[in-house]
C-alpha cells in the first residue's frame, strides 16, 4: 500500500496555503515536503503535468523553484500504543513533544514522530496463536496495557492477510520491533510491530455493520433523558456562538459511558483544548475511578492553526476512532466544530477557483459531510467482535441561523440533533438545549434499555414531561396576550409544574460539583417526584385548594434543589425526601377533604 | 535585502499590482513601489510564480503608470524593531513612527505573522481582574489572559468604558508590571485624541504603545496595524514579563478593509460580501491572546467593535463571538435611559469567570450570585414584558416585584459613574441589597449557607 520511492520536483506558484509544483509521477492525494522548510503538504489536483497541492502550514517566504519531495504514500496515521492521554496537531504531530523541543510557537516544517519510538510496552500474545495458522487482517494477535484503563489489542494492519509464520513471546518491546510475521498468498513476508499506518481519508473496513442497541449515557438530563443517542449513532448539536455546544461537548467526553473518547478541537480555542488538559487528569472516569485522561485523546487544530490542516483533522479524528473501534470499544468521537472543518473546505475550493454553490461553499459539501458521518456506526469487526464510533459533531452556524448550508446539510444525516437556543443561554437556562427543536430518532430503542435497567415507566414519563411543556409553551402566550388573570387554576398550576421540570430535571449547571453528573437512577427519580408532586397538587386543585398555596409550599423550593443536594449515590436520601414532600401534599389533601366532608 | 528595481509592472487594479517575469520572488515578501512622482509606495507579495508576481499595495494604486513604477523586492517578511523604548511610542499599521520622533532601532526585529502558539504550551488564564465596573466584575468577569471584546454600536460609549477598564483594571493585591498596547484602527481624530488624554491624565503615557491608523489613513494598513500591536505585545509580555492589555478598536474598520482587499483580489464572498476565511483572519489576531507555560506575563485582549446597524448576527460580531470567550454587549436602550455603563446583560458573557471567580479568588457567593441576579433580571424582564401589554396594575404582587427589581438593578447595579470604582466586594454587596428584596424559598441559585450570611431578612 505504501510506496516508498521518493521523487523531486519544484515549486511553480505559490497563493496562499495553495501551491502548484510541477513533480513527475505524482499521485492525487499522495503527501509532499515542499520548500528548503519541507512543509508538509497533500496534493489535492493534477492538470497536465502540474499538481496543486494544499499545505498544512504558513507558506510565507516560500519561492517558486524551491524543491519538492513527493512522499509516495497518502496523508497516513500512526496506530499503535501511545496514542491515549496525548494532544496531537492536526496531522497526528505530537504537540507536547512540539512544545519541548521548538518552544511556545509551533515552528515549520517540524515532523517529530507521532508515537514514541522508545517507550517499551509489555506485549501479551495472544493465546492459541500458532505458527502456519492462517490469519485474517484484523485478526488480533496480542495486548499492551495502554494506561490502567485501556488495555490496547495489537491487530493485523486491515489490508494484510495470509499465514502467521511466527509471533513474538511475551516481553517489552518498542514500537519499532517486529512482534509477528505474516505470509501473504504472493509469498511475501511482512513483519508486524505494534503499530501500522492506515490513509486517514480510506475507512477502515469491518465484516458488517449493527444496528445501535444501547444508549450512550452521558449524565445529563436533557440528553440521555429526553434526546437520547445510541452507541455507534450520529449527532450534531447546532447553536449560536455561546450557548453550550462546547460545554455540552465536554461533559460528554467527561462522563459519557465509553470506553475511548477523542476529543477533536477543529478551528476553535486554544484555552478549551488546556481547560481539557488541565482538568482531565485530575478527573475521575464515573464508570472505572480512573484518570479521565486514562481514556481520553485530544486533536487539536486551534481556529489559529493553519486551515487546510484543519480539513484534515477530522478525518485523523476518526481514523483513531475506527481503530479504537476495531479492538471492539465503544468510541466517542467530539468534533468541535464541523462547521470551521467546512469552512476550510471552502477556502481550498475558493483557492482552487471552483463554482460556489451556496454561501460560497463547493457542490461537494453536502456529499463530503455524508462521508464522514457515515464512519460511525456499530459494527461487527474483521475478528468478530462488536465495536462503535458515536460521532458528536458541533455546528456553527453564522448569525445561529439554522438554515445555512452546514447546519441544514448535517441535519438530514444524523439521528440525534441537539439544538441549542440563544433565548436559553441568555436565560442562563443551561444546558440551553431547546425541547422543542431537539430530536432524537431512537427514542424506541432507547426506551427498552431504560425500561429493563431503569424503570418501566420510563418512556411514559418522558412524555407525561414534553405534553406539559408544550402546554405550557401554549398558556404562556395566552398569559402574554391577556394576562394570567385568563388561566383557570389548573392550567396556572401547569404553569408551575412546567417551571419544577424546567429548574429541577431540565437545568443542570455543568459547574456543579454535585449536578455535574446525574446517573440514569437520579434522573429517573427527579423526573418521577417532579410529575408526582404535579399530579398530587393537580388533585388538590380539583379539591379547590388555591394555586397560590401550593405554589408557595416551601417544599417546592426544596424541590427545586434536590438535583444539587443529592449526588447520584444517594438515592435513598432522594427517596426519603420524595416521602417528606408527598407526605406535606397529603396534609393538605386531608385538611382539605375534610372541609369538603364538612360544607356537604 | 535587494537593490535591483524591476520595471516590469503590467497591471494595476483595485489596489494590485501585477509584474511580470521576476523569478524566485518569497510569497509574503515585503515589496517597495516607487511611482512616476519619486513617492513610495509599500506592498507585499500575495502569490508568486516565476512568469507573474501580484502585489496589494497598502497605499492603494491610484494613478500609478506602469511605465514608470519600480518595484524593489525586499526580501522579508514584514517586521517590526523591538526595544523597551517602544513605550511611550506612537507608531502608524507599518510600523512608522507617528510621532516625530526617529524610528526605533534595535537588532530585534519580528515578523508581525508570528507561528501560532503550541495549545501545549498554554496555562489556563484564572486570574481575576478588577476592573471596578459592576457588570463586569459580578457577571461577566474578565481574567488575565482572556479576549474579551465589547460589542457596540454608533454613539454609544463604548471608548469611555475601553477608558474606564484602562484606568481601574487591576488585579487584587499585585504590583506587577503592567503595560498598555493601544490599537487603533480606522479612527476619527477626536477619538484618537481622547484615548491619548486619557493615558496622558491617568499618567499611564509612559506604559502605553499606540499604534493608530486615522480615518483619512489607508485602509490597507488597517491589516497590519493590529499583528503590529500584537507582536509588540508579545515581546512586552514574553521577553519583557509585563502583564499587558491590549486594547483595539475598531474592528470592524478591520474587517471592512479586509473585505475592499479581498474583493479586488476577487476572493469568493462568503455572507455580506465578507471573504470565507475572516474567521480564519480574525482567530490569527485574537487568538495572541493568553498566558503561556513559565512566562510571566500575560496579554488580555479587549477588541472594541461596533456592530452595523446594531446587528449582532452580522458576520463581525458573529465571528468575534464564535473566537473570543465571551463578550460585553453595549444596549442603546440603556443607553437612551440614560444609563452608563450601557451593559446589555442578557447577551454578555464571560467565559474563563467560572476558573477565576469564587472562594480564593474574590468571594464564595460569586459564582452563585451572578448565576442568580441573571436568572432574576431574565425574569424580571418577561414581566416587564408582559406588563407593558396587559399593564402593570394587572400584574400579581409576585411579579410586581420582578418589575421592581428589574428597575432596581438597572439604576443601582448596572448604573455607575465614569469615575466610580468600585471593588469586587462592594459589587457583591450591592447584589445582595438587591437579592434581600426577594424571600428566601424565590432564590434557588444561591445556596442556603450563602443565603443565611448574606441575605437580609434570613441572617440575623
Ligand atoms: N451546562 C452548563 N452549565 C453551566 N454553564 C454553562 C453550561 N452550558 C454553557 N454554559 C456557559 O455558557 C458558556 C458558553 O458555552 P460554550 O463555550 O460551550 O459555548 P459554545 O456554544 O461552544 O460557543 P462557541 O460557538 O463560541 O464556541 C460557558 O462558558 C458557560 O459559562
Ligand atoms: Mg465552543
Amino acid at each position: 500500500m505504501i510506496n516508498k520511492e521518493s521523487r523531486k520536483g519544484t515549486i511553480l506558484e505559490i497563493n496562499g496555503p495553495i501551491v502548484t509544483i510541477r513533480l513527475p509521477g505524482v499521485h492525487n492525494g499522495e503527501q509532499v515536503r515542499i520548500g528548503s522548510l519541507g512543509l508538509y503538504g497533500e496534493v489535492i489536483a493534477l492538470e497536465g503535468d502540474k499538481a496543486i497541492v494544499q499545505i498544512y502550514e504558513s507558506t510565507e517566504m516560500v519561492r517558486p523553484g524551491e524543491p519538492v519531495e513527493g512522499l509516495g504514500h497518502p496523508l497516513s496515521v500512526e496506530l499503535g500504543p501511545g496514542l491515549i492521554g496525548g494532544i496531537f496537531d492536526g496531522v497526528q504531530r505530537p504537540l507536547e513533544e512540539m512544545f519541548l523541543k521548538a518552544g511556545d510557537q509551533i515552528p515549520r516544517g517540524l515532523s517529530p514522530e507521532p508515537l514514541d519510538r522508545e517507550k517499551l510496552w509489555r506485549f501479551v500474545p495472544t493465546e492459541n496463536l500458532e505458527p502456519n495458522m492462517p490469519i485474517i487482517g484484523g485478526a488480533r494477535i496480542g495486548t499492551v496495557q495502554e494506561t490502567e484503563t485501556v488495555e490496547h489489542r495489537i491487530m493485523v494492519p486491515p489490508d494484510i492477510e495470509g499465514e502467521l509464520i511466527e509471533l513474538a513471546p511475551e516481553g517489552d518491546y518498542n514500537l519499532e520491533e517486529t512482534i509477528g510475521q505474516v505470509r501473504d498468498r504472493h509469498g511475501h513476508i511482512h513483519h508486524l510491530k505494534l503499530f501500522h499506518r492506515w490513509p486517514v481519508r480510506k475507512p477502515r473496513p469491518y465484516q458488517s455493520r449493527d444496528n445501535g442497541i444501547d444508549p450512550l449515557i452521558t449524565g445529563q438530563r436533557i440528553l440521555d433523558t429526553f434526546f437520547p443517542l445510541l452507541k455507534g449513532s450520529k449527532c450534531a448539536v447546532p447553536g449560536p456562538f455561546g450557548a453550550g455546544k462546547t460545554v455540552v461537548q465536554h461533559q460528554v467526553a467527561r462522563w459519557a459511558n465509553a470506553d475511548i473518547v477523542i476529543y477533536v478541537g477543529c478551528g476553535e480555542r486554544g484555552n478549551e483544548l488546556v481547560d481539557v488538559l488541565d482538568s482531565f487528569p485530575k478527573l475521575k472516569d464515573p464508570y472505572t475511578g480512573r484518570p479521565l485522561m486514562d481514556r481520553t485523546l485530544l486533536i487539536a487544530n486551534t481556529s489559529n492553526m493553519p486551515v487546510v490542516a484543519r480539513e484534515a483533522s477530522i478525518y485523523v479524528g476518526i481514523t483513531i476512532a475506527e481503530y479504537y473501534r476495531d479492538q471492539g470499544f465503544d468510541v466517542v468521537m467530539l468534533a468541535d466544530s464541523t462547521s470551521r472543518w467546512a469552512e476550510a473546505l471552502r477556502e481550498v475550493s475558493g483557492r482552487l477557483g471552483q463554482m460556489p454553490v451556496e454561501e460560497g461553499y463547493p457542490a461537494y459539501l453536502a456529499s463530503r459531510l455524508a462521508a464522514f458521518y457515515e464512519r460511525a456506526g456499530r459494527v461487527e469487526t474483521m475478528d468478530c467482535g462488536k465495536g462503535s464510533v458515536t460521532l458528536i459533531g458541533a455546528v456553527s452556524p453564522p448569525g445561529g441561523d439554522f438554515s445555512e448550508p452546514v447546519t441544514s446539510h448535517t441535519k438530514e444525516i444524523i439521528q440525534t440533533f441537539w439544538a441549542l437556543s440563544k433565548e436559553l443561554a441568555d436565560a442562563r437556562h443551561y444546558p440551553a438545549i431547546d425541547w422543542v427543536d431537539s430530536f432524537s430518532a431512537d427514542v424506541g430503542t432507547a426506551a427498552e434499555w431504560w425500561h429493563e435497567n431503569i424503570d418501566r415507566g420510563w418512556e411514559k414519563r418522558r412524555g407525561q414531561a414534553l405534553a406539559m411543556l408544550a402546554r405550557d409553551a401554549e398558556l404562556s402566550r395566552i398569559v402574554n396576550l391577556v394576562g394570567p388573570e385568563a388561566l383557570s387554576s389548573a392550567q396556572r398550576w401547569v404553569l408551575e409544574g412546567a417551571t419544577l421540570i424546567k429548574e429541577g430535571v431540565l437545568q443542570q449547571s455543568a459547574l456543579d460539583p454535585v449536578d455535574t453528573f446525574s446517573s440514569p437512577e437520579k434522573q429517573f427519580m427527579l423526573l418521577d417526584l417532579i410529575l408526582t408532586v404535579y399530579d398530587e397538587g393537580a388533585a388538590l386543585i380539583e379539591l379547590g385548594v388555591p394555586v397560590q398555596e401550593l405554589s408557595e409550599m416551601p417544599v417546592l423550593a426544596r424541590l427545586r434543589r434536590c438535583k444539587e443536594l443529592y449526588d447520584s449515590s444517594q438515592i435513598d436520601q432522594l427517596k426519603a425526601f420524595r416521602e417528606e414532600a408527598l407526605q406535606d401534599f397529603k396534609a393538605i389533601h386531608s385538611e382539605y377533604a375534610q372541609r369538603g366532608e364538612q360544607t356537604a | 535585502m535587494s537593490a535591483k528595481e524591476y520595471r516590469t509592472a503590467s497591471a494595476a487594479r483595485g489596489g494590485l499590482l501585477t509584474v511580470s517575469n521576476v523569478p524566485n520572488i518569497a510569497f509574503g515578501d515585503r515589496v517597495r513601489v516607487r511611482d512616476q512622482k519619486g513617492n513610495t509606495r509599500n506592498g507585499q507579495v500575495i502569490l508568486s510564480s516565476d512568469e507573474e508576481v501580484l502585489i496589494q499595495i497598502f497605499e492603494g494604486t491610484d494613478d500609478l503608470d506602469m511605465e514608470n513604477t519600480w518595484v524593489r523586492f525586499l526580501d522579508e517578511p514584514v517586521e517590526i524593531a523591538l526595544s523597551p523604548e517602544i513605550l511611550g511610542r506612537v507608531f502608524s499599521g507599518l510600523g512608522e513612527p507617528r510621532d516625530f520622533r526617529p524610528p526605533i532601532v534595535s537588532s530585534l526585529r519580528r515578523s508581525i505573522n508570528a507561528a501560532p502558539f503550541n495549545p501545549a504550551a498554554r496555562t489556563y488564564p484564572k486570574e481575576f481582574i478588577q476592573t471596578g465596573v459592576s457588570t463586569i466584575d459580578g457577571l461577566n468577569s474578565l481574567v488575565r489572559g482572556q479576549k474579551l471584546p465589547i460589542f457596540s454600536a454608533s454613539g454609544l460609549p463604548h471608548n469611555r468604558l475601553a477608558a474606564q477598564i484602562v484606568r481601574q483594571a487591576k488585579l487584587p493585591d499585585d504590583d506587577s508590571r503592567f503595560s498598555v498596547v493601544f490599537a487603533a484602527m480606522g479612527v476619527s481624530y477626536a477619538d484618537a485624541r481622547f484615548f491619548q488624554e486619557e493615558f496622558a491624565s491617568s499618567g499611564v503615557l509612559g506604559n502605553v504603545v499606540m499604534f493608530v491608523n486615522m480615518a483619512d489613513d489607508p485602509p490597507v494598513e488597517r491589516l497590519t496595524l493590529p499583528r503590529m500591536a500584537l507582536t509588540a505585545a508579545e515581546y512586552l509580555a514574553f521577553d519583557l514579563d509585563r502583564h499587558v492589555l491590549v486594547v483595539m478598536t475598531d474592528m470592524t474598520h478591520y474587517a471592512e478593509a479586509l473585505r475592499e482587499v479581498a474583493t479586488a483580489k476577487g476572493d469568493v464572498p462568503a455572507r455580506k460580501g465578507y471573504p470565507g476565511y475572516l474567521y480564519s483572519d480574525l482567530a490569527e489576531i485574537y487568538e495572541r491572546s493568553g498566558r503561556i507555560k513559565d512566562r510571566h506575563g500575560s496579554i488580555t485582549l479587549v477588541p472594541v467593535l461596533s456592530m452595523p446597524s446594531d446587528d449582532i448576527t452580522h458576520p463581525i460580531p458573529d465571528l468575534t463571538g464564535y473566537i473570543t470567550e465571551g463578550q460585553i454587549v453595549l444596549s442603546r436602550e440603556l443607553h437612551n435611559q440614560g444609563i452608563y455603563p450601557p451593559v446589555h446583560i442578557s447577551p454578555s458573557l464571560s467565559r474563563l469567570m467560572k476558573d477565576g471567580i469564587g472562594k480564593d479568588f474574590t468571594r464564595e457567593d460569586h459564582p452563585h450570585v451572578s448565576n442568580q441576579l441573571y436568572a432574576l433580571y431574565a425574569r424580571a424582564l418577561e414581566t416587564r414584558n408582559l406588563a407593558s401589554i396587559i399593564g402593570a396594575d394587572e400584574l400579581s404582587a409576585r411579579d410586581r416585584r420582578y418589575l421592581e427589581f428589574a428597575d432596581a438593578f438597572e439604576e443601582r447595579f448596572v448604573r455607575q459613574g465614569e469615575d466610580e470604582d468600585r471593588s469586587i466586594e462592594e459589587t457583591l454587596n450591592l447584589a445582595w441589597n438587591l437579592l434581600s428584596t426577594f424571600p428566601p424559598q424565590a432564590l434557588t441559585r444561591v445556596t442556603e449557607t450563602e443565603m443565611a450570611k448574606y441575605h437580609r431578612q434570613s441572617g440575623e
